[in-house]
């Protein structure tokens, strides 16, 4: 077992543990915070198998930048559409039973 | 001697692990969200032992920082102060356990799920567990080709000259969830709040001072640590910092002056691009004597776009739309 294995298990862990999340919280805000914990799992299984040799690989160093500024864009864009579906229904839950 | 970063390393694989289920599960929201500002903290940590500064730089920029604010500011919307108790559900305590906080779906259906995504989890980590113990990837392709990128640190040799497309489209993304979010946001921004002495005081201190190491990030990231996206994640803070003030653009720069700086990275992304290309290369090929002013004008003027971008996407709404401030 070596440091960068551990840390890509980590990261199967986080992903795993945020979509667990993102399907059981009926909450907006809490899905937007789950899919974000899953993209940090992903993020942290990059960087780790690119460490699994002496020389480091930076093209997945490059990759997980790009993603996350990717992932902020795409959060803020939740919470736009989180925010608008307050306004529609007043809260910013998914429904118990889905709308006939 | 080999055993100690492996047993620091451990712990702080459980705490991130630990963090994660603690932040899923808080019953509160505005502790499951600074929560999750410690959870980007650490995850920059996690980086520096993975030998990937650059992904710390802009893990603790954007990740710890801008992320934390912006769900701050979302959950105020949300759920207005005071109104604490909203999210607590009726069945009880249960912090930390996130099969109690949830409702609805019933026992059996969860107990499903816990067992697929267990399933799920094995299998990941047996696909891991069985790959190559060393795999150098293309790390041996990129420092052959250092040398004609330009530059001598080899993520942004990456970023900016090998992969030079991704990170094209990737301006392309930032802009078009901002059209979409000024689209969608008909929350007419919400009113400046009388900044405290505080804060007023703080943002005037730290403002120059994120515009500085801006600078500085983009100036050295060609041979070390930095570059664009973390020096535009920090000017992006900067905007944070001031619109949380309560400082907005004036009227005149609102309009056409704003758009300009939003898509200038993007457009002189694409310029060189083509340019390059009427001068008979291909595609954003730059000729390697020239490459690496050429990498440092894109990143300048992308490090302009990422910042604005950012700090509009914290604003939410156009600024200058609605009651104009």
């Amino acid at each position: 077992m070596t440091s960068p294995l551990l840390f890509a298990l980590v990261g199967i862990g986080l992903f795993t543990l945020g979509l667990y999340a993102v399907i059981v919280h009926p909450h907006l805000l809490r899905k937007i915070l789950a899919v974000n914990v899953m993209g940090s799992g992903v993020f942290l299984l990059l960087v780790a198998l690119a460490k699994r040799s002496n020389s480091v690989d930076p093209v997945p160093h490059a990759m997980v930048i790009t993603g996350i500024v990717v992932a902020i864009s795409a959060t803020a864009l939740a919470v736009t559409l989180m925010l608008r579906v307050k306004d529609e229904t007043g809260r910013a839950k998914l429904p118990e039973t889905p709308p006939e | 001697m080999t055993l100690l970063p492996l047993i620091f390393d451990g712990v702080l694989g459980f705490t991130l692990l630990w963090l994660a289920w603690q932040l899923l599960g808080s019953l509160a929201l505005f502790r499951a969200i600074v929560l999750f500002i410690a959870f980007g903290l650490l995850m920059a940590l996690i980086w520096v032992r993975l030998d990937a500064p650059d992904v710390a730089l802009a893990e603790a920029a954007i990740g710890a920082g801008l992320t934390g604010a912006l769900l701050l500011a979302a959950l105020a919307r949300v759920e207005p102060p005071g109104d604490e108790t909203a999210n607590l559900h009726p069945e009880k305590d249960g912090q930390g356990d996130i099969v109690s906080v949830t409702e609805g779906g019933g026992l059996p259906f969860r107990r499903w799920l816990v067992a697929l995504h267990l399933v799920l989890a094995c299998g990941l980590g047996y696909a891991v567990l069985s790959l190559p113990s060393a795999a150098p990837g293309l790390s041996e392709a990129v420092a052959n080709n250092l040398a004609l990128s330009g530059v001598s640190n080899p993520v942004t040799a990456v970023l900016l000259n090998f992969r030079a497309y991704d990170t094209l489209l990737e301006m392309g993304v930032l802009l078009l969830a901002l059209l979409a979010v000024w689209s969608l946001g008909r929350t007419p921004d919400a009113p400046a709040p009388a900044a405290g002495g505080v804060l007023a005081l703080l943002a005037r201190l730290l403002t120059p001072l994120l515009l500085l190491v801006a600078g500085y990030l983009l100036w050295v990231g060609g041979r070390a640590p930095g570059g664009a996206f973390q020096a535009g994640s920090l000017l992006g803070a900067a905007g944070v910092l001031l619109v949380l003030a309560g400082w907005r653009l004036g009227r005149r720069f609102a309009q056409l002056p704003l758009r300009i700086t939003l898509v200038v990275g993007l457009a002189l992304f694409m310029a060189v691009g083509l340019s390059v290309m009427l001068a008979g290369g291909r595609f954003l090929a730059y000729p390697p004597a020239s490459a690496g002013g050429l990498i440092l004008l894109i990143e300048a003027a992308a490090t302009l776009s990422i910042g604005m971008i950012l700090a509009a996407l914290f604003l939410g709404s156009r600024p200058g739309s609605r009651g104009g401030q």
